[in-house]
């Protein structure tokens, strides 16, 4: 066998590794899809009222709050998935298997390939479960299948970049616990962009803030493809921050894990 | 030196002037070893001596500062994966997935080493055989006993068909019998023609497997040899005498001239090795002048012993230099 061949091979092994990791323990994977879905339901039905009348065009009669908020909660998906990825990547780290992987001849990306294939398949799985709560709960997606495919696209874009940066982030980190916390950021940035009300909203530093953040471009690109609100230069902004955070990420995630075993 | 092939029996590993620092602190100071193909090596060495590091350099998981080392034929710098393909490690830690079962460990092994499906399927079932595993083998592993964790690991190691084994504390903290099971699977891959690079708390284990011990010591090596060599230089063996007052004591010490005495204890240290004609001499002389002592054990040298004479200081750090012996 060529070494591409044994890359792709001891890839394949440790994803079907953590996939039954996943299978035989669901609740890390449910737990991915369950915050935005509380979420969804906490702001749809408890503060989705008071917000619509808040948000110009909307109270008018022009949409329901559902289908503004859920773009967003699918992003929240992604990051959950993210911390997931960072604590697994972690627990492996802190034990012994790791360094059993290291003394052995296979290919050194498989391990780490592995786990960030793995996790974009179960960060997947939970926007699927994300977006089907949305639509039983009233989220009417205009999207035509060219659309939902794009849409597809630039989740699994944003994913892969995610899931890169928790990975180097589990490997960063001294404990699981550490692993679960750093990357909690990351999950807050959604609120302060435009997941749960439009930037025009906010008060000028924080406006500026929101509209820059990499998760606000993104989120009117998924708003734009989904619902058919203007797209604009978000797109192209937003495939920007998601090829760079997956290069800066992979690269990260790479060097530390070929350094030196002693951390 | 060069991979010694010129030699009658080849080197499985062979190093030179090994050195290892973290931060300030040097780990290893520059070692020497050559273990020639096919024998039991044992690094033996307290806790902090360096042997994890010697076995993390040597498994390519970390790199030395300075120095070079030969393991399979192959540089350990420029050739790691071959070096990889060639080796086996078991450490301290077991190194088992343990949110997977037994078997689904040893197919992962299976799988990592590039088997097709029969042979890995087949291989893994002699090996869960062989180890005592089969009835564990469905089982999650985090439900098995830190001893059957232990074969498990090394079960894995063996899946790779490896040609030198690392064992790093193959038997610390494992219960008695765990302790002898592995001692036979050591043995029985040794006689397989595999080389094992063993480290060790315990002398009386090393005593047990290795072909030669190395002494290791705050990152030097401050002995090595057959273990017959390694005792002949330690006369820590002694049998202990209890006396019941400090007159039958006395007279006692008179008798054996070169002893250790405890006044407190009541007891008196005759140096010997524990054999049975050693143990006969003293009663007789005891009985002869018929003094009666009211308990005798005999005494081993153990690991404090190898470095009270070969570094001139106990493992703790106390008792330098002095000649009486803590009691323990």
């Amino acid at each position: 066998m060529t070494s591409l061949s044994y890359a792709v091979g001891d890839s394949m092994t440790m994803l079907r590794r953590n996939l039954k990791h996943a299978q035989r323990y669901p609740g890390l994977t449910l737990s991915v899809a369950a915050t935005p879905v509380v979420i969804l339901l906490l702001f749809n039905y408890v503060f989705g009222g008071a917000l619509t009348a808040g948000i110009s065009g909307m109270s008018a009669g022009g949409g329901k709050y559902i289908d503004y908020i859920t773009p967003g909660m699918i992003l929240l998906t992604a990051t959950a998935g993210a911390l997931v990825t960072a604590v697994s990547v972690c627990v492996d780290m802190t034990e012994g298997i790791v360094n059993r992987f290291r003394t052995m001849a296979i290919s050194r990306a498989s391990f780490l390939t592995g786990h960030v294939v793995g996790s974009v398949i179960q960060t997947m799985a939970s926007i699927v479960l994300v977006i089907g709560v949305a639509l039983l709960m009233g989220f009417r997606p205009t999207a035509t299948f060219l659309e939902w495919v794009a849409a597809v696209g630039v989740l699994t874009l944003l994913t892969v970049a995610l899931t890169w940066l928790a990975a180097g982030i589990g490997l960063v980190a001294k404990s699981p616990e550490s692993a679960s916390n750093i990357p909690l950021p990351l999950q807050f940035l959604p609120f302060i962009g435009s997941a749960i009300v439009p930037t025009e909203s906010m008060p000028t530093g924080m406006r500026w803030f929101a509209e820059y953040q990499p998760f606000t471009p993104i989120i009117e690109t998924l708003r734009g493809l989904l619902l058919g609100t203007p797209v604009g230069d978000s797109a192209i902004i937003a495939l920007a921050w998601c090829a760079g955070l997956s290069l800066v990420g992979y690269v990260w995630a790479r060097t530390t894990f070929n350094r030196d075993a002693n951390r | 030196m060069t991979p010694s092939t010129a030699t009658a029996v080849a080197s499985a590993i062979t190093t030179t002037g090994l050195s290892k620092s973290f931060g300030d602190k040097v780990v290893l100071a520059g070692i020497d070893l050559r273990i020639p193909e096919g024998s039991i090596f044992a690094l033996l060495g307290p806790n902090g001596a360096g042997k994890t590091t010697t076995v993390q350099i040597l498994s390519t998981l970390i790199s030395a500062d300075a120095g070079t080392a030969y393991v399979a034929g192959h540089d350990l710098t420029r050739e790691p994966g071959a070096v990889r393909a060639a080796i086996g490690v078991t450490g301290q830690f077991s190194a088992v997935d343990g949110l997977l079962t037994a078997q689904e460990n040893m197919i992962l092994m299976a799988d990592l080493n590039h088997l097709n499906r029969a042979e890995g399927r087949r291989r893994a079932a002699g090996l869960l055989d062989r180890f005592e595993l089969t009835e564990a083998a469905a089982k999650p592993v985090s439900t098995l006993s830190g001893g059957m964790r232990r074969k498990l690991d090394l079960a894995m190691t063996l899946m790779g068909d490896p040609r030198i084994i690392f064992l790093d504390e193959p038997t610390t903290g494992l219960d008695p019998r765990s302790r002898r099971t592995m001692w036979q699977i050591i043995r029985g891959l040794a006689a397989d023609g595999v080389t094992i690079f063993l480290t060790t708390q315990y002398l009386d284990e090393a005593d047990q497997l290795a072909d030669r011990i190395a002494v290791l010591d705050h990152g030097k090596l401050v002995a090595e040899g057959t273990p017959e060599e390694l005792k002949r230089r330690i006369p820590g063996g002694h049998i202990r005498l209890q006396f019941a007052d400090a007159d039958a004591l006395e007279s006692a010490a008179a008798l054996f001239g070169s002893v250790t005495r405890d006044d407190e204890a009541l007891t008196l240290n005759v140096p010997g090795d524990g054999g049975v004609p050693a143990l006969r001499s003293v009663l007789d002389t005891l009985d002869r002048a018929s003094i009666k002592a009211e308990a005798l054990t005999v005494h081993t040298p153990d690991l404090d012993d190898v470095f009270l004479t070969l570094t001139g200081r106990s493992r703790s750090g106390d008792d330098a230099g002095s000649p009486k012996e803590s009691t323990r």
